[in-house]
């Protein structure tokens, strides 16, 4: 059940009507069931994946958690005939147990991840060696790979480390774990929630307030908007340029960059713009995953505003303790003594952003595309932090340039066109053709020729479906923008005026109607993100 | 504030749904110049709407809307008869036609023409909505629409037609708004009057098939459209049309099943190919290689079927019912006023041409 589907729009009406129907006592119930039916409508085979991931947490937090109760209890009780020594090795000695416990959780839940999405991944390169040196090449087997599975399994690993960590509690009742772990709307492609941030709103009553049900609506639409009249339109020109690369190398591979940018922008920040508006509908605050990342001056601010939850998920449960493991101490101390103190000093740091990055790459998609791609995501990073000093220097020099609105719309095209060009990996089939299709626009005056002389126009998008994508940009930049300026969002503000929010949800619905990309002869796709 | 709420939302909703349904009357194809076919399964409720009925029912695909004249039937025979038939209309959507026409009116004889009978699965959604987008809600168009739907359809975008058609926005025509309220009349009672001429030239037959079984969805079919005329007394006649191009070659093997089915029912079946006694002149008769019949192939078949109508089940001229006479003189006339104008047309179209 896609969530552009007319069969998910009354799934969820009828799930919204239920909700605020049924005892304030029994709202979380509704959503579990929910959860569960939308996931078993995706496809039966889901489900003893994700029950294993919700049964398997459940148990390791829970031996986590009675390992927590024990280790205060004996200290209670033994307070009197325990030093404070006696008390810190105790403490070490339970921590210690509890994470290897966390370590048995975490093992089993990526090993499934890691079996399911990259065995063919691994085996298609153990055959590249095979080639190459010669022998029987390996049978590579068809999985399958349960919808959401990157999402669930990472919100729920956060879970249990946050447990280990003590930053939360551990679910007492299995079935509102499984509610955590399979809440619906974000399933499929995110946010990457955090326990302590969401599970007490799934379980809380709420009533069915206009605040909260309107806005939610609202932004509901607005997703759609942004999925189906904008991304799944550019998405067809995306497509036939990436069809035939003899076809559309130079000017088209420059427009590709930008239009996969605008599409990509559209389908994901659309698809959790849906997502928050089924929570808000509901009382339920879901996180955040965008801020405005188009106006980003670095691609650093960047991934601070683009996916916001995966890469606090990354830095929180990946480079930090990393940074912090004895072996990165070891390294830390040896190239300091080696190297010198100023590239010493970089060289943990580098490495735990290396190897972060590489498995930011590893989780959007088994392929070399999405590790090359993060790979080079760590490389702008890293070059642009190394060239700070220069950056300081000309803010020194120049500083009524570098403070100006012309100076800040040179750094957002930049960063936007940079984040572009790494970003086509996403398309191409492979790496070499990417860089092969990225040097044409350098080389392919024929390319350039032929898009220069209207050869945009025949990329299965008429005159007026550009128009209507032109326009589709300006609202999501005036929305951008005014959503931006005052102290509440848009949306709620809207929501203060009752004939202007409903007015608003009309215009979006007869526009998604009309102009939206869906039904026969059109391709309207799953959320790009739910592939992830 | 609550009760404010209320009424803007219900304001908005009613707007919303205005336009909706306006956008969905222009932007729904109106088979006005192109695809004509599309029109022809609706006209059919003005007929009964007026309240005609008549003495035969012709169903079935291209064939038999584009071989028998009703006008000329009731010329020649006083007899009154309709042709339900639309684009490679499958068997099922013929039986439910039928279904659906039996509610309105009971004839004395159903002629269904067997050529679709080669199809066991649903084939096009073109034709799809070209046949199911014209009926009338009931309990017959919901069991068409899913008998029909290829696998890229949904039920919903047959209830909301704006759902399949919404992308029909950057390509408008005047036409969109002229016939938005109202369908141009394309048939004269489902007869598709064709003037042009394209004489039939390749000797080809059909290419040998894997397996010439019919499928056995269709005898299902047939079976369900036999007990629907056996309940209702209604002779049913099966027929299969002079055309017979490689295209769409019908195949001796699928003639005998078709006879086999015929004898073990004691149903009529006339096969109408290479049948010399119509007086088909395939260098004239057809205005497209042979696939279907022209005007004067269709007035020649029409004649020769009448005779039959008349001979093997007693038929009778209602040329004395003075109602009925007015009502299909007048078909008659019109038929023959848009017959000549079409006909004028194509001599200018091939004299402008030469």
């Amino acid at each position: 059940m896609s969530f552009a589907s007319i069969s998910f729009i009354i799934f969820l009406g009828a799930t919204l009507l239920l909700y605020y129907l049924v005892p304030k006592r029994a709202q979380w119930w509704v959503l579990l069931a929910a959860s569960y039916i939308f996931y078993f409508a995706a496809g039966s085979w889901y489900l003893p994946f994700i029950i294993f991931t919700t049964l398997s947490s459940y148990a390791v937090a829970r031996l986590m958690a009675n390992n927590s109760s024990r280790e205060s209890a004996y200290i209670a009780e033994n307070r009197e005939n325990m030093d404070k020594d006696a008390r810190k090795a105790y403490k070490a000695g339970q921590k210690k147990k509890r994470f290897h416990i966390l370590l048995v959780g975490i093992v089993l839940n990526f090993g499934i991840l890691a079996v399911l999405k990259y065995t063919g991944f691994a085996l298609h390169n153990v055959n590249a060696l095979i080639g190459v040196f010669g022998g029987v090449k390996l049978g590579i087997p068809s999985l399958i790979l349960p919808l959401g599975i990157s999402f669930y399994t990472f919100q729920t690993m956060g879970y249990l480390i946050d447990v280990y960590r003590g930053k939360t509690e551990a679910e007492k009742n299995v079935f509102r774990l499984a509610l955590f772990v399979a809440f619906f709307p974000q399933l499929v492609q995110g946010p990457i929630s955090r326990h302590s941030d969401l599970a007490s709103q799934l379980y809380a009553p709420h009533r069915a307030e206009w605040g909260n049900i309107v806005p939610g609506m609202i932004r509901i639409c607005w997703g759609f908007f942004k999925k189906l009249v904008v991304a799944d339109t550019v998405m067809i020109v995306i497509k036939e340029i990436v069809s035939d690369t003899g076809k559309y190398g130079g000017a088209y591979v420059l427009f590709l960059i930008i239009a996969y940018s605008v599409e990509i922008y559209a389908d994901f920040t659309g698809g959790i713009d849906v997502t928050i508006g089924i929570g808000e509908a509901m009382g339920i605050k879901i996180a955040e995953n965008f801020n405005r990342p188009f106006a980003s001056t670095s691609t650093k601010e960047y991934w601070n505003r683009w996916h916001i939850t995966m890469g606090s998920w990354f830095t929180d449960y990946v480079f930090y303790p990393l940074s912090i493991t004895k072996s990165m101490q070891r390294l830390s101390k040896w190239s300091r003594a080696h190297l010198g103190n100023a590239v010493g000093k970089r060289v943990p740091v580098y490495t735990a952003t290396i190897i972060t990055w590489f498995l930011t790459g590893l989780w959007h998609g088994a392929s070399w595309n999405f590790i090359v791609w993060g790979l080079l995501n760590c490389l702008v990073i890293l070059i642009s932090q190394e060239c700070q000093p220069l950056y300081n220097k000309l803010n020194k020099r120049f500083p009524r340039l570098t403070k100006s609105t012309f100076w800040t719309l040179y750094l957002r095209a930049q960063t936007f066109m940079i984040m572009g060009t790494i970003r086509i990996l996403d398309v191409y089939r492979n790496v070499p053709v990417t860089f092969k299709m990225l040097g044409s626009i350098f080389y392919d005056g024929r390319g350039w020729q032929s898009f220069l002389s209207g050869g945009m126009l025949s990329l299965g998008l008429d005159i007026s479906a550009f128009i209507v994508v032109a326009v589709g940009i300006l609202l999501m930049l005036a929305v951008s923008e005014i959503s931006s300026r005052g102290d509440r969002p848009l949306k709620n503000r809207l929501a203060d005026k009752p004939l202007a929010a409903f007015g608003c949800m009309a215009i979006l619905i007869f526009a998604i109607l009309i102009f939206g990309s869906y039904g026969i002869g059109f391709d309207a796709s799953q959320f790009i993100y739910t592939q992830f | 504030m609550i009760k404010k709420r209320i009424i803007c939302a219900v304001s908005v909703l009613l707007v919303l749904a205005a336009l909706l349904w306006s956008a969905t009357l222009v932007l729904e194809p109106k088979y006005a110049s192109q695809s004509r076919e599309g029109n022809l399964v609706a006209e059919y409720y003005g007929e009964v709407d007026a309240g005609n009925t008549h003495q035969v029912l012709f169903v079935g695909d291209c064939e038999v809307y584009e071989s028998f004249v009703p006008a000329v039937l009731w010329e020649k025979y006083g007899i009154t008869s309709y042709v339900r038939g639309s684009a490679q209309q499958l068997i099922w959507q013929s039986y439910y036609l039928l279904e659906e026409m039996l509610k309105y009116e009971t004839p004395e004889v159903v002629v269904f023409n067997v050529l679709s009978m080669k199809y066991g699965d649903p084939q096009n959604e073109a034709y799809n909505r070209m046949t199911l987008d014209g009926m009338r809600w009931s309990k017959s168009k919901i069991g068409a629409i899913n008998a029909s739907m290829t696998d890229e359809e949904t039920f919903a975008s047959y209830i909301f037609t704006l759902l399949r058609y919404h992308s029909r926005w950057s390509e408008l025509s005047g036409e969109d708004f002229k016939y938005m309220l109202s369908r141009p009349q394309v048939a004269y009672n489902g007869y598709m009057i064709q003037t042009g001429i394209k004489p039939m030239e390749s000797e080809r037959e059909g290419d040998e098939l894997f397996d010439y079984t019919l499928p056995s969805v269709s005898f299902d079919y047939l079976d369900k459209m036999r007990e629907l005329c056996a309940e209702k007394g209604i002779e049913l006649v099966l027929i299969k049309s002079p055309t017979n191009t490689w295209k769409y070659w019908w195949y001796d093997e699928w003639d005998k099943q078709i006879c086999d089915y015929a004898e073990q029912y004691g149903l009529d079946y006339y096969n109408f190919i290479d049948n010399e006694e119509i007086g088909i002149d395939w260098s004239t008769d057809t205005y497209d290689g042979g696939v279907h019949l022209n005007v004067f192939g269709a007035e020649k078949m029409t004649d020769h079927f009448g005779k039959l109508l008349v001979k093997q089940y007693g038929l009778e001229s209602l040329k004395n019912d003075p109602d009925i006479a007015k009502v299909w003189d007048k078909k008659l006339s019109e038929y023959k006023t848009a017959k000549q104008d079409m006909m004028e047309v194509s001599v200018k179209a091939s004299s402008s041409r030469q």
